[in-house]
């Protein structure tokens, strides 16, 4: 039994370029053992550049990588290969294989796998075994892309995106997949843009902008340092903003912070029954109309806005 | 052993390769209808001089110098037997025996051999001043093994051998590439050599059905037999099968789209195709262009199987063309190990 090293993975001042493009610029990680790490950040924030290095599969043109105790570059790779699991961003699997014939496929790779049926069942694909890949909807083939990830029961499993595109239904199963490898102690290092993602799995969250971690913590930790924890936001109906509304509206009750996010303003509040109210008058004593008004618990992409002032999906 | 991962592979490229009916088609069903087509209507191969041997014997020169005045052919002088060979491989359309009776040898299911028949014999007459008429008696050979299907089968197969190794290689390995398959791959422990030599592997799987469709084909239609050993045969086209996967293998080797490597593959082809003997005799070619032909891979396997098909040639006589084949293969797998872009 080799000693259990203090991270899982561990990297230090990532850089990779494309050409003229930085997308990984000086980027460290710890990710410990047993820990659901995830990177969160809008398309071409560098997170899937970080995760294939950090897989081996793309050399850093700068930085250390430490997955599992080891390296990539120490000599073969086979026997880290066999302690990780891996599914890549829009990987199509062969169309014309069976379910089955794909799984077994993956399974023949590595020396110690689980039987076929025991990876179908892991991921509920029984009924679909003799399925042609080509056949299955978008959640069967991405839980298929994480079966193939988990034939070898490795310690630390990479998932890049594994719930884009997918309906919501598609999504959970898959979070209880993912829930199930955790509960075996596994490992995981996720990339996502769906801040519900992030919060729902991950015991710690690096918000990655620019190949860049902007901001790490747990995503209670991260939602707390806006000081607030609901955020109301509305916009005017006729779009032009009043001078000196933003000032104004920082002097309401309980209001933490006031942001414009393109067409809205953002007002992150302790006590939406004291603010909104405050609100309406403010607005009404100037004559202003309003074209919406929304409020929600604050979440990781309010975070991200706070940090960036763009929005996660918009990228 | 079932699960040794070259064997799951090698299976998984089979799958892939049977459940895609157009695969199917281009490799067992197009050659057929290809042989058919040709066999049936036996088109003549184009324009220009007609090759024509006149068989050593009295007489022999003035003869050929009276036929290859004709501008659409050109005689030379030959001992009997090499003739014969030459009739027989289609490397001539007419073999004229010299004598009191002209003896005119062809295949009159050949059209171009018709025509040089009717070629011969105008030159003939012109010759002697119009209206005297030579005694002339034609030989017809229509016997298995002398006549343009003979030559047109064996072809046919080498150059279905050709495409379906690169295409059934080529094609997929780039389709894998751009999916994002191949890298998948590489992020297992899966041995790369495993995985490039299960795409040689698959095609044997295929060769077997391959080559008997054609042959077969060829012998029940036409009654085009196999006149060499079955076994060195099965040799030459397995050589030649693997030899042109590892072709497909380079080609492929770099190309991230469909398209690139589909104007690869033409490119690759097409002189092969135009140059190697499949539909007429390279020998057509000018001298200066025969070292360049004769080192193709597929003239080599054409002329291979037609030594071992139509002549019964044994290994010794096909050695050179075989060995041809083989430094082809051998350095076409060598590179693409090199060269491979597995991303």
């Amino acid at each position: 039994m080799a000693p259990v090293p203090a991270s899982a993975i561990r990297c230090a001042g990532l850089v990779k370029r494309y050409g003229d493009v930085v997308a990984v610029a000086g980027l460290d990680l710890s990710v410990a053992p047993g820990e659901c790490f995830g990177l969160l950040g809008p398309n071409g924030a560098g997170k899937t550049t970080t995760i294939e290095i950090l897989e081996g599969l793309t050399p850093p043109d700068a930085g250390e990588v430490e997955v599992l105790g080891t390296s990539w570059r120490s000599g073969p790779t086979a026997a880290l290969r066999e302690r990780v699991g891996i599914q890549l961003q829009e990987t199509q699997l062969a169309d014309k294989l069976t379910v089955e014939e794909t799984v077994r496929l993956f399974c023949s790779f590595y020396r110690d796998p689980r039987p076929v049926p025991d990876v179908l069942a892991l991921v509920g694909l029984e009924e679909k075994r003799g399925a042609w890949v080509k056949n299955l909807s978008g959640g069967q083939k991405q839980r298929l892309a994480v079966a193939c990830a988990l034939v070898h029961r490795p310690e630390l499993l990479f998932l890049d995106e594994p719930t884009t595109g997918l309906d919501p239904q598609s999504r959970r199963q898959l979070w209880e997949v993912i829930g199930g490898f955790r509960a075996d102690g596994g490992t995981v290092l996720l990339t996502t843009h769906y801040m519900e993602e992030a919060e729902r799995l991950c015991d710690r969250v690096a918000i990655v902008d620019h190949g860049r971690v902007i901001a790490l913590d747990t995503p209670p930790r991260l939602v707390a340092s806006l000081g607030a924890e609901h955020v109301v936001e509305f916009a005017l109906a006729d779009g032009a903003e009043p001078d000196g509304l933003l000032a104004d509206l920082e002097g309401l009750p309980g209001v933490r912070a006031v942001r414009r996010v393109a067409e809205r303003v953002a007002l992150t509040v302790a006590e939406v029954h004291r603010a909104v109210p405050a609100l309406l008058a403010l607005l009404d004593r100037r004559g202003i109309a309003l074209a919406l008004l929304v409020t929600h618990h604050a979440t990781l992409e309010d975070v991200f806005v706070s940090l960036t002032g763009r929005h996660l999906r918009d990228g | 052993m079932a699960d040794h991962p070259l064997v799951q592979l090698t299976l998984a490229r089979a799958r892939e390769f049977y459940r895609e009916p157009e695969a199917l088609f281009w490799v067992f069903g197009f050659p057929i209808v290809l042989a058919c087509a040709l066999g049936i209507a036996f088109r003549s191969t184009g324009p220009g001089e007609l090759r024509v041997a006149v068989a050593r014997g009295a007489g022999d020169s003035a003869l050929a110098a009276v036929l290859d005045a004709s501008p659409a052919l050109a005689a030379v002088v030959r001992p009997a037997g090499e003739a014969q060979a030459a009739l027989r491989t289609g490397r001539i359309a007419l073999l004229v025996v010299p004598g009191d009776t002209l003896n005119y040898r062809y295949d009159s299911t050949r059209t171009e051999s018709r025509l040089a028949r009717l070629e011969a014999d105008e030159a003939v007459r012109r010759a002697h001043g119009g209206g005297h008429e030579t005694a002339v008696r034609d030989d017809r050979v229509t016997e298995p093994g002398s006549r343009y299907i003979d030559f047109l089968i064996p072809g046919l197969l080498g150059m279905n051998l050709m495409g379906s190794g690169m295409w059934g290689v080529g094609f997929s390995v780039v389709q894998a590439r751009q999916k994002r398959l191949l890298k998948r791959l590489i992020a297992t422990p899966m041995r790369r050599g495993d995985y490039l030599l299960s795409y040689v592997l698959s095609r044997l799987v295929f060769l077997v059905l391959e080559v008997a469709a054609l042959v077969g084909f060829g012998w029940l239609m036409f009654d085009v037999g196999v006149r060499g050993s079955v076994a060195l045969l099965a040799g030459v086209t397995l050589l030649g099968s693997l030899s042109f996967s590892a072709l497909g293998m380079l080609v492929a080797s770099r190309a991230r789209t469909i398209e690139a490597v589909s104007g690869l593959m033409n490119l690759v082809m097409l002189p092969m195709w135009m140059l190697s003997g499949t539909f007429f005799s390279y020998a057509r070619f000018p001298d200066a262009m025969q070292p360049f032909v004769r080192a193709l891979p597929l003239t080599a396997v054409n002329d291979a199987l037609r030594a071992v098909m139509i002549d019964g040639a044994g290994l010794a006589t096909v050695a050179r063309d075989a060995a041809v084949v083989g430094v082809w293969g051998v350095v076409s797998i060598a590179v693409a190990l090199r060269i491979f872009r597995w991303q």
